[in-house]
């Protein structure tokens, strides 16, 4: 019993840690005032050129710079699109996604699964110390101990941060203090996309090690869910991840139990998605959005 | 020209450039990719593929890789069209147009999900054969079926989990729980029970064809359970028993390069035959409809277990290895019947399902 809720908690810092670099690159973003919904494209990238470089290369830092640079530069086309040409964020946002899932498919398919099959790298392994609590690996620590506390310094104690949040909330005042609305909001928009790519690529280049069409399956939705669930705060969003990571992994268990094995599988696996349903439910009405969210700044 | 108007301009740009990028990028991987078709003689039959998924999903990759194989050899030209998708009208509008401009003798794809436009089409071109992967059975002169059916090498993988398990408990991570999922899974866990009667199997569904990610949790949620063997259904299975330093199998592809110290064997689908018979038949003007299923089973090659790896951690007891060739060369003769069951199998189960 003891072992399995070890398991269980050792599980739920692997699982949250692509939703907490996901997340928290979306509460940037959203921060600023924008909606970012290529996130599910911009995990898929980051996951896909995060592998290839690193099997071109060899080396999976290498390929882990890549994948953060691509992030970034996906974030600065959405900033081309949102902020220089001010469409509509749902538009470019999801046009963006279908975009960038095609597109790696496609590089997929012509540099591996046309030729050798599968690509593959040999991943980061976790630190096998002190059991599976602690048992993760290197990009879970660096997401919780100090992407966390970086993000929340930077949101909440640096000037970036406050031009960030003045952009958000009330683009006409921060532009008349002096602050560049177009250039601060691109600067999240790269930011956060670097992020959300991070998190992709920690599935192909730390946890499988592999990559297949479809890999990110909705996490990127799912995190932005949590960042509505986590009030655009850092550490309510992180908690959200773990919150969401916790039931994943405990209805993992529960369905490997005989006495339950009778209750349809389907219902145990909607569990991490009801409790996030249940928890917008319960905190996220009268959320107070970011005061300029999905409104593109123009001087009049 | 004010500003307004110069920005308004850029965006329609814009718009338009995306737009045609995405049109351009949503074509390349649905689009047609043709594999050698070098100089064909006038007896080299056409073929044309339409899959609902992607090739790159294993089922759907398995006749692709039999379809290139036979281009390759020249006996055929090939084509195809991956990523139709389930939407209404998708696959019928595609097998019509590739009736109509492509003119092939055979397509070869599948109908699930689009088991009646699929026939319907297949109806009003009587002179191409339709030899697509099913879970209904033949129609019409010209339509014919197909499926994977390796619950035999299934079995014999289920043998060896049963006789290598040290803890009584092996994990099985599969996708959907549909029939033709559940008649391997059922028969991995009746060879392992008639191998070890005293063997528990887990069974995971992650109801998904494709998220490695959430397959390998699962089976690393089998394994904090207690399971010392994993089955590996889908992808991502096999990385968290090599992770744990554990034995697992593959299945439909031969598997053991991911993990060269973990996978014992993979049930191997093999659509060769199939497809060899197919052309000939068609070559010889005397095609007919048929359920085609004994041509994906172990008796006609189909299907096989691929090599023993006495490479893996521990290696494979030599009275275990024979004991399942033994039952694998009864299965090839006829002399022993591997059950089909196609009942869902419990989450945590110590019956295989009826």
């Amino acid at each position: 019993m003891i072992e399995t809720l070890i398991g269980i908690i050792g599980a739920t810092l692997r699982i949250s840690t692509p939703l907490v670099f996901a997340s928290l690159g979306e509460v940037i973003t959203e921060r600023a005032g924008m909606l970012n919904l290529s996130i599910e494209g911009t995990m898929y990238t980051g996951a896909f050129v995060g592998i290839t470089v690193a099997a071109q290369t060899g080396s999976l830092t290498t390929g882990l710079i890549a994948a953060i640079i691509a992030g970034a530069i996906v974030g600065c086309v959405m900033g081309f699109l949102v902020v220089t040409l001010g469409v509509n964020q749902h538009v470019a946002g999801l046009g963006l996604t279908l975009l960038l899932i095609s597109a790696s498919n496609t590089a997929n398919r012509i540099l591996f699964t046309n030729k050798d099959g599968m690509v593959r790298v040999d991943p980061w392994k976790p630190f096998d110390f002190a059991g599976p609590i602690f048992s993760q690996y290197w990009l879970t620590y660096a997401a919780f101990l100090i992407l966390a506390p970086a993000l929340w310094w930077l949101l909440w104690r640096s000037g970036i941060g406050i031009r960030i949040r003045a952009v958000g909330e009330n683009p006409e005042s921060a532009d008349v203090a002096g602050i560049s609305v177009a250039r601060t909001r691109y600067f999240a928009l790269a930011l956060g996309g670097a992020l959300m790519a991070a998190g992709g690529a920690f599935i192909t280049l730390a946890f499988l090690g592999s990559f297949t069409i479809n890999i990110i399956n909705g996490r990127g939705w799912v995190a932005i869910a949590l960042v509505i669930f986590g009030r655009w705060g850092i550490w309510r969003t992180v908690s959200g991840a773990l919150l969401f990571a916790l039931v994943s992994a405990t209805q993992q268990q529960l369905r490997l139990v005989p006495a339950l094995s009778h209750l349809p599988f389907e219902i145990l696996l909607a569990l991490p998605y009801l409790a996030v349903i249940a928890g917008l439910a319960i905190t996220g009405r009268n959320v107070p959005y970011p005061g300029a969210y999905l409104k593109p700044y123009r001087r009049l | 020209m004010d500003y307004k108007n110069i920005r308004r301009g850029i965006a329609l740009v814009g718009a338009a450039a995306i737009t045609l990028a995405l049109a351009a990028c949503g074509g390349s991987t649905g689009s047609s990719t043709e594999a050698a078709a070098d100089a064909a003689a006038p007896a080299t039959l056409k073929v044309s593929g339409a899959f609902s998924s992607s090739i790159e999903e294993p089922w759907d990759g398995v006749v692709d890789a039999a379809l290139k194989e036979a281009a390759a050899s020249g006996e055929i030209t090939y084509k195809m069209v991956d990523k139709i998708g389930y939407a209404s009208g998708a696959m019928e509008r595609t097998l019509r147009q590739i009736a109509e401009e492509d003119k092939p003798d055979i397509i070869f794809g599948d109908s699930y999900g689009n088991e009646e436009a699929a026939r319907a089409v297949a109806k009003d071109y009587p002179n191409i054969a339709f030899v697509m992967g099913s879970g209904g059975g033949p129609s019409g002169s010209n339509f014919s079926v197909f499926d994977n059916w390796i619950h035999e090498p299934a079995f014999v993988s289920g043998m060896l989990a049963g006789g290598l398990t040290k803890t009584n408990t092996i994990g099985i991570v599969a996708g959907y729980p549909v029939p033709e999922v559940n008649r391997i899974v059922n028969a991995f866990i009746a060879g392992a029970q008639m191998q070890n009667p005293k063997v528990k199997v887990k069974t995971t569904f992650i109801s998904s064809w494709f998220d490695p990610a959430a397959a390998k949790d699962a089976a690393l949620a089998q394994i904090s359970a207690g399971a010392d063997i994993l089955f590996a259904e889908r992808s991502g299975v096999i990385e968290a028993a090599q992770s744990k330093g554990l034995l697992s199998f593959g299945n439909q592809m031969d598997q053991k390069s991911v993990a060269p110290d973990s996978v014992v064997t993979s049930n191997v689908w093999n659509m060769k035959p199939t497809v060899d018979y197919i052309v000939a038949q068609v070559k010889a003007k005397s095609y007919t409809s048929q359920d085609l299923k004994d041509f994906s089973m172990v008796g006609k090659g189909g299907a096989t277990l691929t090599e023993i790896n006495q490479g893996v951690k521990g290696g494979v007891p030599q009275a275990l290895a024979d004991a399942a060739m033994a039952k694998f060369e009864e299965i090839r003769s006829g002399a022993f019947r591997v059950d089909i069951s196609e009942g869902q199998p419990a989450g945590s189960t110590v019956k295989a399902a009826k």
